[in-house]
């Protein structure tokens, strides 16, 4: 390696914290390119590092918001949301940003979930959905689908799955939106929409976990979970939700909802001021 | 048979085709091999070598093939690689 190459920066490298670089993800994870994505999109906003906060829950994505060099919190099981509600209704100038995962977010979470999404709190809800709760060995949660096999379910799963996007437009989400950690430059868009638009804007990530969902469904690394996104992943933007399946043939991705609605923050604010001047 | 009317742009001379810079960190590499899968221009291969960490990082066959179209840098799961333009001042 050259000298000029030992002293090349990476060109996201502000937006992480160092010393806790690297990451404890396994090779190929999906949640690694959903924090590089999500630092794209800061980066291409030119969005000032104060006023963004990253709230996680828990699970393996959850460790995301101890490497973003913002103002974050690391909640407990399923509460990320309650948590940015409050950030964001206290402090309503800032980005509040939830980036947790699908057992976190609609397993123990999911009541947080639909009702942050009916209030329209303005907070943006990244998902990354891997099918299974990866930090505690694999067990199935509420988006596997049917037929998966995951540690738990070891001879197929015989429940249905949730379909996020739907779950999400019929709360009443402003916006709406599903990709794959492959689609890293429409994923960026995507994050970028979110992140200028208020009310409740939620961005779903499908993300490979080789280590815990591909090697028990036949796809043994990340490339091989990635050639699955590619050759099966379908773009539907603003198509109905409701249709928006997941199965091994076919992933239906794109933006689904794109609407204005007061947010919950500016409502209670409006009704603060007319209520001071009465 | 079509008649072929292409002809050499008018302003070939002025246009310069971007050259690129790869740049991996080595050390960073957990070896997933995105970068190597997804490249459009087969810039990266495998290679032998072992960083800190016990894994392949990707090994350059050709930078003057990379069209720096930014894919490798944008799904890389470990800020490891990134390209950026050659500065071309004193000629390359
Ligand atoms: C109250 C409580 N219940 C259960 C757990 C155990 N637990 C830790 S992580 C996790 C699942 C996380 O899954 P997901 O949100 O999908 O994230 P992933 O690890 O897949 O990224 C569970 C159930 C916990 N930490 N706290």
């Amino acid at each position: 390696m050259t000298k000029k190459q030992l002293e090349m920066k990476h060109p996201y490298e502000r937006f992480l914290r160092k010393e806790r670089m690297p990451h404890i993800w396994c090779e190929g994870c999906g949640n690694g390119i959903i924090l590089n994505c999500f630092a794209r999109a800061l980066d291409e906003l030119d969005i000032d590092l104060n006023n963004v906060v990253v709230v996680s829950g828990i699970g393996c994505i959850g460790r995301i918001s101890g490497y973003v060099n913002a103002d974050s919190f690391h909640t407990t099981h399923g509460r990320p949301i309650a948590f940015a509600t409050g950030a964001k209704l206290a402090k309503p100038e800032l980005k509040v940003v939830v980036i947790s995962g699908d057992g976190d977010l609609f397993a123990i979470g999911g009541n947080h979930f639909i009702h942050a999404a009916r209030r329209n709190v303005d907070i943006k809800v990244i998902c990354a959905n891997n099918f299974v709760y990866g930090m505690t060995g694999g067990q199935y949660g509420p988006t596997t689908p049917l037929e998966a096999w995951t540690t738990t379910t070891p001879y197929g799963n015989i429940e249905q799955a949730f379909n996020l996007v739907h779950l999400a437009a019929a709360s009443g989400a402003v916006y709406v939106a599903r990709w794959t950690a492959l689609h890293v430059r429409r994923l960026t868009e995507s994050i970028k929409k979110a992140l200028q638009k208020e009310g409740f804007s939620f961005v779903e990530v499908i993300s490979q976990c080789p280590e815990i969902y591909g090697r028990h469904n036949k796809m043994k690394t990340a490339i091989s979970m990635m050639k699955w996104f590619k050759e099966a992943s379908e773009v539907r933007n603003f198509s109905d939700p409701a249709k928006a399946d997941i199965s091994p043939s076919r992933i239906i991705v794109g933006e689904f909802v794109d609407v204005e609605k007061p947010s919950y923050g500016r409502l209670l604010r409006e009704m603060k001021a007319k209520l001071q001047t009465e | 048979m079509p008649v072929r009317i292409w002809r050499k742009p008018l302003d070939a001379e002025k246009i310069k085709v971007k050259k690129a810079e790869v740049h991996i960190l080595k050390n960073q590499c957990k070896g997933c091999g995105f970068c190597i899968e997804f490249c459009p221009k087969q810039v990266l291969e495998t290679s032998d070598e072992l960083n800190i960490k016990g894994s392949h990082p990707p090994k350059i066959v050709d930078e003057t093939k990379c069209a720096l179209c930014g894919f490798c840098t944008a799904v890389c799961p470990d800020f490891a690689i990134f390209t950026i333009e050659k500065d071309c001042k004193e000629g390359c």
